[in-house]
């Protein structure tokens, strides 16, 4: 008891440390104490084989982009040749080289780029609208609205894509401009196929591809921010949609990143809206146009069949990276905010 | 006069009551305010979708030539319902579904719970499991699915470079197999599972957003009721059957739906596939009428995906817990 009381022996003191003596178990029976335990093997092997799982998933994930990427460096005799694994004998960058000169690949990067850009910004601005409307308001019919919105989520796109490609290659309000050719104005309807509005107009509408997915998790969101905040705004004399615009959309800043994303790529990839509207037409797009071999490319009939179809599938596959990279150089920058926003968006609730 | 002005007072007193109900219903106001939100939906869903979905409905009941089209009421139903390749893939197609979904819900489950853990390189490993879900429209798929001979070109991916990219080379579940059939398992198990390890590359790519949801609700989790728990001496296993499934399960109810629609909606569906070929008059059914039979096929579609997610939802919400607020 005594020997605790008494004050500690300085061993030696300076102006900002100072060392002091104690009686301390020493540092075998420490050691002993903390690594020679069942408890820290255990966890040395959990953290082992985890360690393991996760590389050797992650693995499977990248391997087919690594054998792409070292595929698309090959020239024909390396595909040929079967000792050559991964690591291109004499690498060339003519499928590249070729791709980009020969298949028109920055019109259909500029084409692709408009087109996903619009569509993504504008499903990421209307679905927040129409999100913070189903969250934040009590209105007849709100509930039977939301079902609709799941609704559109649940159907197929095969079901619809005849009448969609019908509707949009005749396009007609509600009737109004047949009644407007009876009187001899316009020809009864728009065609609207083969230009890039009928998919603005679906973004427009919030019913685009996944934009159910998008409200909800929006909603989500916004029911999690506290009434408090529109409540002093309110009081502080700001209308609901000044309210909207400079306290509610800055504070979602992250979910919006993740929205966008989502819709951005998504569109860039889709291949199903554009066929089916030949948005691709006449204008070149990235997704079915650039994947095609180019003539300079295209092998004679000295190869052998297998080989012609294993270049061709590697050419197609180059392509496929290049459409690829600048959704993989957006990802790099936006991932960290795909975690956060839907870590905020508190979906649990 | 004074009759006048009492007349007068009263006719005030009339207007202004309006006028003074009007300030009270902010309620009103509101409502307003949230039809003005969500109207973007309403016209977009009555201008665009509606008559999409009408002239779906009335295709798929419709005998259609490139002139006319005439009201032929069941007829394309009973020539979907009485082809038995559409009936065998819609089995099929059910039957990978119902077997797939279990295992997509519980990877991403498990995957999320090792990704909230710390660890070394974390931030690296979340990056690259996220990867699928920018990708996951399988574009590589399409790319090889734009040429006709489908299943050739799928192989010779695989063979691009002799560098065998298929994930099923990568993990072979012959070993599995052996090692399971050594343990005297029933041998259905035995094929389920080992289907699981050759679809594993599938699976990954496609439980992206679940996995996503998993991790935003784990991290959702207070961590006072951890630490409550590790005080009161509960271990990891307990914690997390006690703890974080219930927790979570919520979220399982919607990865689940979400897996449904996903799957079922998804292109590289066997069932979607034949709705497409059939609208592209490839499918089974290649009369003239394909059109219209392509809308039946996916109508009828659509009522067992309807089903399936209303069995689902009511299996599963009966063991959802929902923690009380406040």
């Amino acid at each position: 008891m005594n020997e605790q009381t008494t004050a500690p022996k300085i061993k030696k003191e300076t102006k900002n440390k100072i060392r002091v003596e104690f009686d301390r178990v020493s540092g075998w029976e420490r050691f002993k104490l903390k690594y020679l335990t069942f408890r820290f093997l255990g966890m040395t092997i959990f953290k082992f084989f985890r360690f393991i799982l996760l590389i050797g998933i992650s693995y499977v994930i990248i391997y087919p982009f690594i054998a792409k990427i070292a595929a698309s460096i090959m020239s024909p005799e390396d595909i040929t040749n079967v000792t050559v694994k991964l690591i291109a004998k004499s690498p060339t960058l003519d499928q590249y080289k070729y791709i980009i000169l020969e298949n028109n690949f920055f019109k259909a990067l500029w084409n692709t780029t408009v087109l996903s850009l619009t569509c993504a910004l504008l499903q990421t601005f209307i679905c927040c609208l129409v999100a913070y409307g189903f969250a934040k308001f009590r209105f007849k019919g709100n509930k039977f609205l939301f079902l609709l919105v799941i609704l559109t989520m649940v159907v197929p796109h095969g079901v619809l894509q005849f009448s969609m490609q019908q509707n949009f290659a005749y396009f007609d309000v509600l009737g109004i401009f047949g009644l407007l050719e009876k009187i001899g104005i316009g020809s009864g309807s728009i065609r609207l196929v083969n230009t890039n509005i009928p998919l603005y107009m679906l973004s427009a509408g919030a019913i685009a591809f996944k934009n159910g997915l998008y409200i909800f998790m929006l909603r989500q969101f916004f029911k999690g921010v506290p009434d408090e905040l529109e409540e002093s705004a309110y009081i502080d004399g700001s209308g609901v949609f000044r309210t909207f615009f400079t306290i509610i959309l800055p504070l979602s800043i992250p979910m919006m990143i993740t929205v966008f994303l989502f819709a951005f790529s998504w569109q860039w990839t889709d291949n199903f809206y554009t066929d089916l509207l030949y948005i691709g037409g006449d204008k070149p797009i990235l997704m079915p146009d650039i994947v095609a071999v180019p003539p300079k490319l295209a092998l004679d009939s000295s190869y052998p069949n297998k080989a012609i179809s294993d270049y061709t599938s590697a050419v197609k596959n180059t392509a496929g990276l290049l459409i690829m990279a600048p959704l993989m150089v957006i990802y790099l920058f936006c991932q960290k905010y795909l975690v956060q926003g839907i870590e905020r968006s508190g979906i649990v609730g | 006069m004074n009759l006048k002005s009492v007349e007068g007072s009263a006719a005030t007193i009339v207007a202004a009551k309006p006028a003074k109900r009007k300030n009270v219903s902010l309620d009103k106001k509101k409502a307003k305010a949230g039809w003005l939100f969500v109207l973007p939906f309403v016209l977009g869903f009555i201008l665009i979708y509606l008559p999409i979905i009408k002239d779906s409905i009335v295709f798929s009941f419709s005998k259609i030539t490139v002139a006319s089209s005439e009201w032929i009421g069941f007829d394309n139903y009973q020539a979907v319902v009485k082809n038995s390749q559409v009936i065998q893939t819609l089995v099929s197609s059910l039957k990978d579904l119902i077997l797939d979904i279990p295992a997509i819900v519980i990877f991403s489950l498990f995957m999320a719970v090792m990704l909230n853990q710390k660890m070394l390189g974390r931030a690296a490993f979340r990056a690259i499991f996220f990867i699928p879900v920018i990708l996951s429209t399988g574009l590589i798929d399409q790319i090889n699915h734009s040429d006709s001979s489908l299943m050739d070109q799928m192989q010779q991916e695989v063979d691009t470079g002799g560098t065998g990219s298929s994930a099923s080379e990568i993990i072979a579940a012959a070993d599995i197999a052996k090692l399971f059939s050594a343990m005297q398992i029933g041998t259905g198990l035995v094929k389920y599972v080992t289907n699981l390890v050759n679809e594993i590359y599938d699976i990954i790519n496609r439980s992206g957003v679940q996995m996503l949801i998993f991790l935003a609700g784990l991290q959702s989790i207070s961590p006072a009721i951890y630490e409550s728990c590790s005080i009161d001496g509960a271990t990891a296993w307990e914690t997390f059957w006690k703890i974080t499934f219930p927790m979570i399960s919520p979220m399982i109810l919607v990865n689940s739906i979400y897996t449904v629609i996903d799957s079922f909606t998804s292109s590289d569906n066997e069932m979607m596939t034949m709705i497409y070929d059939t609208f592209n008059g490839k499918g089974p059914i290649t009369n003239a009428g394909s059109r219209a039979i392509s809308s039946a096929m996916g109508w009828l579609y659509f009522i067992i995906v309807i089903a399936i997610i209303g069995v689902v939802a009511a299996v599963l919400s009966a063991y959802v817990f929902y923690q009380r607020r406040d």
